[in-house]
């Protein structure tokens, strides 16, 4: 962190002295549209780094006159004497406190009010406050700031010293030489090593100092718009050109500022989604290659491509494309279009014409690129792939058919000797794995890849583990040979095109060694990892969400469906045949008593039951299921069914939504209706009638019939309620009348007499 | 049109005359280290004082068989940045020519069509032109044959 601020220190005041020109110009004349962008790029990034920094009384007064120079630049205000006073007040101040930080002193913020007040022309008496002088004496600078060029030329000559080096102890040693001039060269080795580590680490930083300003970052920025987000950081360790970090940051907070404003839903929008409520953003670096992949992976909506589409259409952005006729991908990268905000409103936190499109520039620049990878509706996946210009790293010399290769010892997770139990090499089909103390892994056998020695996995001796974005491989070798600091340059582009490769090296021995790209050997092996396959760690704590424990299981209908497990007495399997129609609803007989039976499927075919015997204090049911499966967590944020119901909502298990079953309706007095499949069918046979489907219906659903307006295939009706009189010759049929004389009559039922009429239906049931 | 230098050397047997622009250093090609899964015209790579180079194999980058023997004379060139070794039959002479396009009418077989590009004349008998960016970039640019 404190790097950070020194370098904003050192920043903005090197920008404030070469504002200052543009500045008292701009005073002069305020139409000056090129000057009026200088000082507006300048209170910009002020803002922005202070949003990384956590510096809240710069944030507000380089907000508030980039809020009024916006509006100058956009027209809606004329910068007139006031204004341009105001500003300049403003960019004073920004530049007293950087000094006053800079320094370690307090500077008393009063009148910071009315400073930003003066922007809107409301208060006029800014100007005497800001007038005070600067009191904090400038402190001895204890950084040089460098340019990032002579570094360069610092490391490339540092490679070439090495490399001559190498080559005098080469010849020395094939000449025997006098032991003094061995001695000389001892010495010289090892200021040599000692200056590489010097200057290589003046050009490497870990990735950690661009990732460790993040979670407040993250936390301060969901907080602003109201949203939870867990932040999870990995592969901090991994380390990066120093000019690689500075060019990443902007493009990284602007992102992840996206990503938090535009794909991370409200919690209210998440719970309906059925995700968790806390949003949950990613951010990994890992060396893949030659490359360095940031990822920033959040679990947000997504990219809305038809609206993307939709919105530059109508902002008429298009320069004459039919839009709507690109692929998937092509819509995708339009975010990278100049100009375009997917968001209507400008918010503090993005949106302000500083797009996706510098970020892209900004990357591009460092000769790296950004790759999106999209799910609507599930989250956005952005990677920025750069270069990797780390041009000494440790290695692995491994040896394959007696010829020599370099591996990153980044990508090796361990060497392993195979035998005994824990490591082992068998043959899936033709395709050989290993198993290492329980992990199952795809084993390449590097000597075949590479044509130089025939097949023969299963006889491999030696793995080198490594592993690779999504998973490990294991990769047979010959012999582990050395570990060594190797300058690694890239190779010829032939020597690349085959795409196994991340660049070649001159170790000490004096002949060449290829540096093996551990993610292209996976890729031309044919290993393909689905990155759903990453096991993701909940961090412990406030983030987790409580779950409850329930029973999985198979339902009869074929789908699957869970239960609380707390309120399971025991799982049964009990013969059909002590399930029974009686008393208006299904009934089990068990343990000598009768317990009413629930189910949503058929129960008739099976020769016994699974039930699952669901106990609260007194009250008991029991649940016909076909098998339990599992027990689960079942997250405690439970999307609710659209009516009540046997079904309390729905979660996800495992990324599949499951039903859960609601005990207390189970339980409750509601549950003899639709539930019970079993239960004797009443069709309904009433054209041109609602009145008998609106109002027979669940007066017969309560006295646990099932009801239909027609038969499905292959069902027989127990009973036909009809009002028509012509005279069907039914066994079956209930003849509903309207006249009230009917009461009593055994040929037909007056409709309002309910008691007769389930009476009725109970004879002809007991008939069928 | 004046006179440039060429390096005039044997590679598969026909004499070649290459523009001295081209050529860093003559060498000997020491070990040369295989580079497994990549195109057939690259031999490997060979260290050349404190450099690392690929070197070429002139006959396969011609379409011909490759050279069978190891080690061998080389000429050195740098395109975009990387170091080269093209081996050669054996070097003659480095001499001042004047470059002429070939005579319409001569059209070279297919392996020497993308490395030819002109012709010289010394004491009566013509000589190719070549172009050594032509031999790197190997016998196909559109796919490159995997060993």
């Amino acid at each position: 962190m404190d790097d950070l601020l020194q370098e904003f220190i050192a920043e903005t005041r090197e920008t404030l002295e070469a504002l200052s020109g543009e500045i008292v110009a701009w005073e002069a004349a305020p139409e000056d549209r090129g000057r009026l962008d200088a000082i507006f790029r300048f209170v910009h990034t002020v803002k922005g780094s202070c949003g990384f920094l956590d510096l809240p009384r710069l944030a507000r007064l380089s907000h508030a006159a980039e809020d009024v120079l916006a509006a100058v630049r956009s027209g809606d205000r004329s910068p007139d004497a006031p204004l341009v006073t105001a500003v300049l007040a403003i960019v004073d101040r920004i530049g007293e406190i950087v000094e006053a930080i800079d320094a370690g002193t307090a500077l008393d913020d009063s009148g910071e009010e009315l400073l930003i007040a003066a922007l809107d022309g409301s208060a006029e008496a800014a100007a005497p406050v800001a007038q005070q002088a600067p009191t904090a004496q400038r402190v001895a600078t204890r950084s040089v700031r460098l340019s990032t060029e002579l570094l360069d030329r610092m490391m490339s000559g540092m490679s070439d010293m090495v490399l001559a080096r190498n080559e005098l102890a080469r010849r020395m040693r094939d000449q025997q030489a006098d032991p003094a001039i061995e001695a000389a060269l001892d010495r010289l080795s090892l200021t040599v090593a000692e200056m590489r580590d010097t200057v290589t680490r003046t050009r490497m930083q870990k990735v950690d100092a661009l990732f460790s300003a993040l979670p407040r970052m993250v936390r301060d920025t969901a907080a602003e718009v109201g949203k939870s987000v867990q932040l999870v950081i990995e592969g901090a360790d991994v380390e990066l050109d120093r000019e690689m970090i500075e060019m990443m940051r902007d493009p990284l907070v602007h992102i992840i500022r996206n990503s938090i404003d535009h794909g991370i839903e409200s919690a209210d929008e998440r719970r309906a989604k059925g995700k968790r409520e806390v949003g949950r953003l990613v951010v990994s670096a890992r060396q893949s290659g030659n490359q360095i992949i940031i990822e920033i992976a959040d679990d947000g909506r997504g990219i809305d491509t038809d609206r993307l589409v939709r919105k530059l259409t109508a902002s008429g952005e298009t320069r004459g494309r039919d839009l709507s006729a690109l692929s998937e991908r092509a819509k995708l990268d339009l975010i990278f279009e100049p100009g375009l905000s997917t968001k209507d409103e400008v918010t503090a936190i993005s949106g302000r014409g500083v797009g996706m499109d510098v970020v892209r520039a900004n990357i591009e620049q460092i000769g790296g690129r950004i790759e999106l990878v999209n799910a609507l509706g599930r989250g956005l996946r952005i990677l920025i792939h750069v270069p990797l210009t780390l041009s000494i790293i440790p290695a692995i010399v491994i040896g394959i058919a007696g010829q020599r290769f370099a591996v990153t010892r980044q990508a090796i997770e361990e060497i392993v000797h195979v035998g005994g139990d824990a490591i082992r090499i068998d043959l899936l089909g033709d395709t050989a794995a290993a198993t290492v103390r329980d992990r199952r892994m795809p084993l390449i056998d590097l000597g075949a890849l590479l044509g130089l020695s025939p097949s023969k996995p299963a006889a491999a001796d030696m793995l080198a583990i490594i592993s690779a974005s999504g998973g490990s491989f294991a990769v047979a070798v010959d012999s582990v040979l050395d570990h060594e600091e190797l300058v690694i340059k890239p190779a010829s582009p032939a020597v690349m095109a085959a795409g196994i490769y991340a660049g070649q090296t001159l170790p000490d021995s004096g002949s060449p060694m290829l540096l093996l790209d551990c993610a292209g050997i996976a890729a031309e092996a044919g290993i393909n990892f689905t990155r759903d396959a990453v096991i993701e760690e909940e961090e412990p704590g406030e983030a987790v969400a409580a779950t409850v424990d329930a029973l999985l299981f198979e339902d009869l209908d074929g789908r699957r469906r869970a239960v609380p497990l707390a309120i399971i007495d025991r799982v049964e399997t009990v013969p059909a045949d002590t399930a029974r129609f009686s008393g208006g609803r299904m009934r089990l007989l068990i343990d000598g008593r009768i317990v009413p039976l629930a189910s949503l499927g058929d129960i008739a075919g099976r020769p016994d039951l699974a039930v699952l015997r669901i106990k609260d204090g007194e009250a008991e049911v029991a649940y016909a299921i076909a098998e339990p499966v599992d027990i689960v967590a079942v997250p405690s944020e439970i999307v609710p069914s659209v009516q009540a119901g046997p079904i309390l909502g729905v979660v996800t298990i495992d990324d599949e939504q499951i039903e859960l079953i609601d005990p207390q309706w189970l339980l409750g007095p509601d549950s003899g209706g639709s539930l019970q499949p079993g239960a004797p069918l009443c069709l309904i046979d009433s054209e041109g009638d609602a009145w008998i489907a609106t109002f027979l219906k669940p007066v017969l659903e309560a006295a646990g019939y099932r009801v239909a307006t027609s038969a499905a295939e292959g069902e027989q009706a127990a009973v036909i309620l009809t009002t028509d009189d012509s005279g069907r010759r039914d066994d079956r049929v209930v003849r509903l009348s309207n006249d009230r004389r009917d009461i009593g009559s055994a040929d037909r039922v007056y409709r309002y007499d309910r008691t007769g009429l389930l009476a009725a239906v109970a004879k002809r049931v007991e008939a069928a | 049109m004046s006179e440039q230098l060429f390096l005039i050397a044997h590679i598969a047997g026909r004499g070649v005359a290459i523009d001295s622009s081209q050529v860093e250093s003559v060498v000997d090609i020491g070990q040369v280290t295989p580079t497994p899964r990549v195109a057939k015209h690259i031999r490997g790579l060979a260290a050349l004082r404190s450099r690392v180079v690929t070197v070429i194999d002139t006959h396969a980058a011609l379409g011909l068989p490759p050279i069978g023997i190891a080690g061998s004379r080389a000429v050195i060139t740098v395109i975009d940045g990387h170091h080269y070794a093209v081996l050669v039959d054996s070097l003659e002479d480095v001499a001042p020519f004047e470059a002429s396009p070939l005579p319409s009418g001569i059209v070279l077989d297919a392996a020497w069509r993308r490395a030819g590009c002109g012709e010289i004349e010394r004491d009566g008998e013509p000589i190719l032109t070549i172009d050594l960016t032509a031999l790197i970039h190997g016998p196909s640019t559109d796919a490159v044959t995997i060993n």
